[in-house]
């Protein structure tokens, strides 16, 4: 490839592709280090009660042991202050999970014990041999019984205009008076992310106060202020290591017990300690999509124009700990509508902490909000794409703020043009093929664009390379392979002259990855970092050279081993000798979001998701056997990696519409479903081939790069798109998800 | 995983011996179900003995019938050519279980054996006859959306997980199994057991007794078979209703029947006031109906699979007309 061809918007094959599939790309607990032992959690069998004695001797005694730590023997930990608040009392934001820390047992497989030995098979064992006894109090894990006590959010509650407070607009539950109305409750499950990669860490304390964590996290700062807060220890002395990350839809977006029970077990035996999940314990330590109600009450006109929405929502929480997420959002700027007003509660449970899961609240919201579009157009016997568009905004209706921009009509065309939406009939159970019965439906998803701050480092090497680095990490979506395009685009280099480095603490700052804000917030930083390394290189060369002295940075070209000028080939720095200098090419750049543009405009990404499914009249096996998605995400930076993260979220939602529900037995307050063969994700042949479709056009206000995010719009609205194309196909309107073969027999 | 012994003998009857003078001691062959359930905590045998050096593995055609080797894989005799033109529901019972990687280890005897799948059995913290006699059922009052909807007790309302077994019982097959006092031959129907009192024990063998082979007899279903299987996933997921049926057909007309479901009871279930009902009939839905509802006399369902009453007649249904078809 040339290197003036232009690589964003192309397809360069992912940068880290070949490591990952000869697996020599190492994830974190594959590294190994010397004295290196192994952990096994312990987890509690009551869901809510005190600790009365563990007895550990068994255990304690067996082969290969070093030691077994509960909060009777525990080292202490300086920044587990005492547990103050009663944690029956749900009205506190709370913080994380002391581990071993008291004797309150507060959810059901909370970690009582850390077993350490010298192979994981000694610690396995070893853990099996200790008993608790325990002073069982009552629990509640009924989501019926929380929603009775469900409260406003504490930050609700601090501040009235807290995106999770009350919202009106217009009248409250004003579509009551509505004359064509609609009243629906919609119950989503408690949804557990489930990555292939298991959460696994190794703490090392590589001196007392200087401890290394080769850790699972989509965020290395984050993970380190956490633990370096927990240890009361200055951040630089926690370095974080997250090259690799096997996958993780949101639940490393937190700091989670088992990571802080390894650092405590590495500080009792003083050897680098390996932690690794079980897949059981990803159901109950690392949190999960919360368990939601939510109701609508849609109101409209003859002519179709909605009039209200109210849409109620009710998250479970736990005990201790306050998570909240935007699941009312979308109602609040989706449609046009006079009359709009939002409610979000939380209802806290003895169930451990919940976090965002791909598409967060949105996901959860839209499925309510998208099936109720549906519902009410079937009411007013339009096409639900006909009904979208005569309630479509120009501009923001809940600050009144024009777009930065929107595409999503034109994504309405071209996604109802290729899944065949005018084959599609008003009347339910009106098409079949064979004896399977088919039908289509429609889910509109939308996200924030965020864009934050970031820095990007960036130098020179003598044989042409250039090396980016940054502490951004890569949970899958390929934020390497961008960041390697981008910066190739700003250097006139081929995308093989440039090394991105990036999962590390010590690397330049950048935020955690979630949110669809990676490619938004540290593009722009890798873009003007290399913008500015050319201006110090070309100023360097210009101290001894008069051309380069005159020339503009635009002019300056990256030759193989010396620098040069567009129309100038005579002109000549060569790397060895800009090197010379002190401090070579090396350049730190801070890219800020333009806070004019974000007082102007509204931002956000928009996707529309088309699905035809078939049903079987008898057993109520559903089928996806087509899905469209298409997404306005502004400028799209690799149209291979960018379509890949847009299928993976099309299956995600085809778990969430379908399969995906984590069950508890309320009378233990213990799932039942807490491994792989239980707990159903897709298969294959579950996964119809996904069409995606990009607008690909520019945002001209995020950002230079003109992008607005996909990963969270890529499943926000599958799920509605799925049941509404069950409705359309049988008749039968499912308001709680998965839509299993019971719900339709 | 708790310490074991692990012997791997080359003779049958030192395998036997082996299992029969240790209580705690366990055969093991593909370990697809066994080395699970010890990861688990489920089971803690101090012995395995791996059969896997006896000559088993063979699928031969004999004396009327197919002699399926207990160590033949579940995929080699899914994909034997005399097992799918002798026997094709059997086949396309193998293939509906489990994964291809699966398929790949799991052994025919191993496969017959496999223990159920319900989350009280599987999780020590929780209750389970059938894992720690008098625990109590788990399931019964629980989470019984998987569970049985016939031959269950107050004692455990498990169901069996295995697809491949529905059909052996559909097709009159016999398992020939070798023990300490000689060998004998269990027709399928009386391999696995109701719960009863003592959910501990799945099937009828002997301690010390080893599946040798199951026989498959030859008979007239070679065309109109079907397997169907409804689960929460295309692949990859235990039955929430499955249905085997073989058909004999003159023209339009049934001669002979063989029915059986899976996923709702203790052992897979054979339908045979069913087949007898269909015998004579003509192959239309409407006979299909009242078959279906034939085989589902007796039935009862718990909290959460109320569903499998409706369930399990369509399936059967869907089958039943798959079968006429086919």
């Amino acid at each position: 490839m040339k290197p003036q061809d232009k690589h964003i918007g192309g397809t360069l094959n992912r940068v880290d592709g070949h490591l990952k599939v000869t697996g020599a790309a190492t994830y974190s607990a594959e590294y190994e280090l010397p004295g290196m032992s192994y952990a096994v959690l312990v987890g509690s069998t009551i869901a809510k009660g005190r600790i009365k004695s563990i007895d550990a001797r068994a255990a304690e005694r067996a082969p290969g042991v070093l030691a077994v730590i509960t909060h009777f023997n525990s080292p202490k930990v300086p920044g587990f202050t005492p547990t103050g608040k009663d944690p029956s009392q749900p009205q506190t934001v709370g913080g994380r999970l002391k581990v071993f820390h008291d004797d309150l047992v507060r959810f059901n497989d909370q970690p009582i014990a850390v077993v350490v030995a010298d192979t994981l098979e000694r610690a396995r064992f070893a853990a099996r041999l200790v008993k608790a006894e325990y002073a069982a109090e009552k629990h509640e894990t009924d989501m019926s019984a929380g929603l009775k006590q469900a409260f406003v959010p504490t930050q609700a509650k601090k501040n009235p205009k807290s995106p999770v407070a009350d919202y009106v607009r217009g009248t409250a539950d004003a579509y009551k008076t509505g004359t064509r109305r609609l009243e629906a409750e919609y119950i989503i499950p408690t949804e557990v992310h489930h990555p292939m990669e298991l959460q696994s860490i190794i703490a090392h304390w590589e001196a007392p106060d200087r401890l290394t964590l080769y850790d699972k996290t989509q965020g290395t700062l984050a993970t380190r202020r956490d633990f370096a807060k927990e240890w009361n220890l200055p951040e630089e002395n926690v370095k974080v290591i997250a090259t690799f990350v096997g996958g993780a839809f949101g639940n490393a977006l937190h700091s989670w017990p088992h990571e802080s029970a390894a650092i405590i077990a590495a500080k009792k035996v003083n050897r680098p300690v390996k932690l690794v999940l079980t897949r059981e314990q990803m159901t109950t330590m690392v949190g999960y999509r919360p368990h939601t109600w939510q109701k609508i009450g849609m109101s409209a006109s003859a002519d179709g124009k909605i009039t209200a929405i109210t849409h109620e929502a009710t998250g479970q929480t736990s005990s201790y700990e306050e998570f909240t997420e935007s699941t009312v959002q979308q109602t609040r700027m989706m449609y046009e509508s006079p009359n709009v007003n939002t409610r979000y509660r939380l209802a806290a449970l003895d169930v451990s902490t919940p976090i965002w899961m791909r598409g967060p609240g949105e996901a959860t919201g839209a499925f309510a909000l998208e099936s109720a579009m549906d519902e009410m157009a079937y009411l007013l016997n339009l096409d639900p794409l006909e009904f979208r568009l005569r309630n479509y905004t120009d501009k923001d209706p809940e600050n009144g703020k024009p777009w930065s921009s929107k595409f999503l009509k034109e994504c309405y065309q071209m996604g109802a043009e290729r899944i065949g939406w005018n084959k599609r009939q008003l009347k339910p159970g009106s098409l079949r093929d064979g004896e399977w019965l088919v039908g289509y439906g429609m889910g509109v998803g939308t996200f924030g664009a965020h864009r934050g701050s970031s820095k990007a480092n960036v130098r020179l090497l003598p044989n042409g390379t250039v090396v980016l680095q940054s502490a951004v990490t890569d949970i899958g979506p390929g934020t390497g392979t961008a960041m390697t395009q981008i910066a190739a685009d700003a250097l006139g280099l081929p995308p093989d002259k440039i090394r991105f480095e990036w999962g590390n603490s010590q690397f330049a700052q950048a935020p955690t990855q979630g949110g669809s804000a990676i490619v938004n917030t540290v593009g722009p930083a890798v873009q003007e970092a290399c913008m500015a390394m050319k201006e110090k290189l070309r100023t360097m060369a210009g101290a001894s050279n008069a051309a380069f002295a005159s020339a503009r940075k635009e002019e300056v070209v990256f030759a193989d081993t010396y620098l040069t000028l567009n129309g100038n080939p005579g002109a000549r720095a060569s790397y060895a000798d800009l090197l010379k200098q002190t401090d070579g090419g090396f350049v730190t750049v801070e890219s800020k979001p333009n806070g004019e543009n974000n007082q102007k405009y509204s931002m956000y990404s928009f996707s529309v998701h088309f699905a035809e499914v078939r049903v079987n009249p008898l057993t109520g096996e559903v089928r996806v056997s087509k899905l469209v998605s298409c997404a306005d995400a502004g400028t799209i930076v690799n149209q291979k990696t960018a379509g890949n993260q847009m299928k993976g979220g099309a299956v995600g939602g085809i778990g969430m519409a379908l399969m995906e529900a984590a069950v508890m037995d309320d009378r233990f307050g213990r799932y039942v479903t807490k491994d792989l063969a239980d707990y159903h994700v897709p298969v294959q042949a579950d996964a119809p081939a996904v069409d995606v479709l990009f607008v690909n056009q520019p945002d001209p206000h995020v950002n230079a790069l003109g992008t607005k995010g996909i990963g969270e719009i890529a499943i926000i609205g599958v799920a509605p798109a799925i049941a509404n194309a069950v409705f359309n196909a049988t008749g039968k309107r499912i308001r709680e998800l998965p839509i299993t073969p019971d719900k339709l027999v | 995983m708790n310490q074991f012994q692990y012997i791997r003998p080359s003779k049958q009857q030192a395998a036997i011996e082996a299992v029969a003078r240790d209580a705690n001691a366990k055969f093991i062959a593909g370990g697809t179900n066994l080395v699970d359930l010890m990861k688990r905590g489920v089971m803690a045998p101090q012995k395995l003995v791996d059969i896997n050096r006896l000559p088993l593995a063979k699928i031969e055609h004999e004396n009327g019938g197919l002699r399926i080797g207990a160590l033949a894989l579940n995929s080699a005799v899914a994909d034997d050519r005399q097992v799918r033109e002798r026997q094709p529901l059997l086949a396309q019972a193998i293939n509906a279980g489990a994964s291809a990687q699966l398929r790949n280890m799991a052994t025919t005897g191993g496969n017959m054996l496999q223990r159920t799948r319900c989350p009280y059995f599987y999780d020590t913290a929780l209750p389970c006859n059938k894992r720690e006699p008098g625990t109590g059922c788990g399931a019964l009052e629980g989470i019984n959306r998987m569970h049985a909807i016939f031959g269950f007790s107050d004692k455990c309302i498990a169901v069996h997980p295995s697809d491949m077994s529905v059909a052996l019982v559909a097709l009159d097959a016999t398992v020939l199994v070798s023990g300490p006092k000689g060998d004998r031959r269990i027709p399928f129907a009386d391999l696995h057991r109701l719960p009863g009192d003592t959910p501990e024990k799945d099937t009828t063998l002997e301690p010390g007794e080893l599946i040798t082979a199951v026989d498959v007899p030859d008979g007239p279903f070679t065309k109109h078979v079907s397997y169907y299987k409804v689960r929460e996933r295309a692949s990859y997921a235990f039955a929430l209703v499955s249905a085997a049926v073989a058909l004999d057909l003159d023209g339009n007309t049934i001669k002979a029947a063989r029915l059986a479901f899976g996923g709702v009871a203790h052992k897979p279930w054979r339908l045979q006031t069913a087949e007898q009902f269909l015998v004579g009939k003509p192959a239309t839905e409407e006979t299909f109906r009242q078959a279906a509802a034939v085989a589902m006399q007796g039935a009862k369902a718990f909290k959460h699979n109320e569903y499998k009453l409706k369930l399990a007649p369509n399936t059967l249904i869907q089958t039943l007309k798959n079968a006429a078809a086919a």
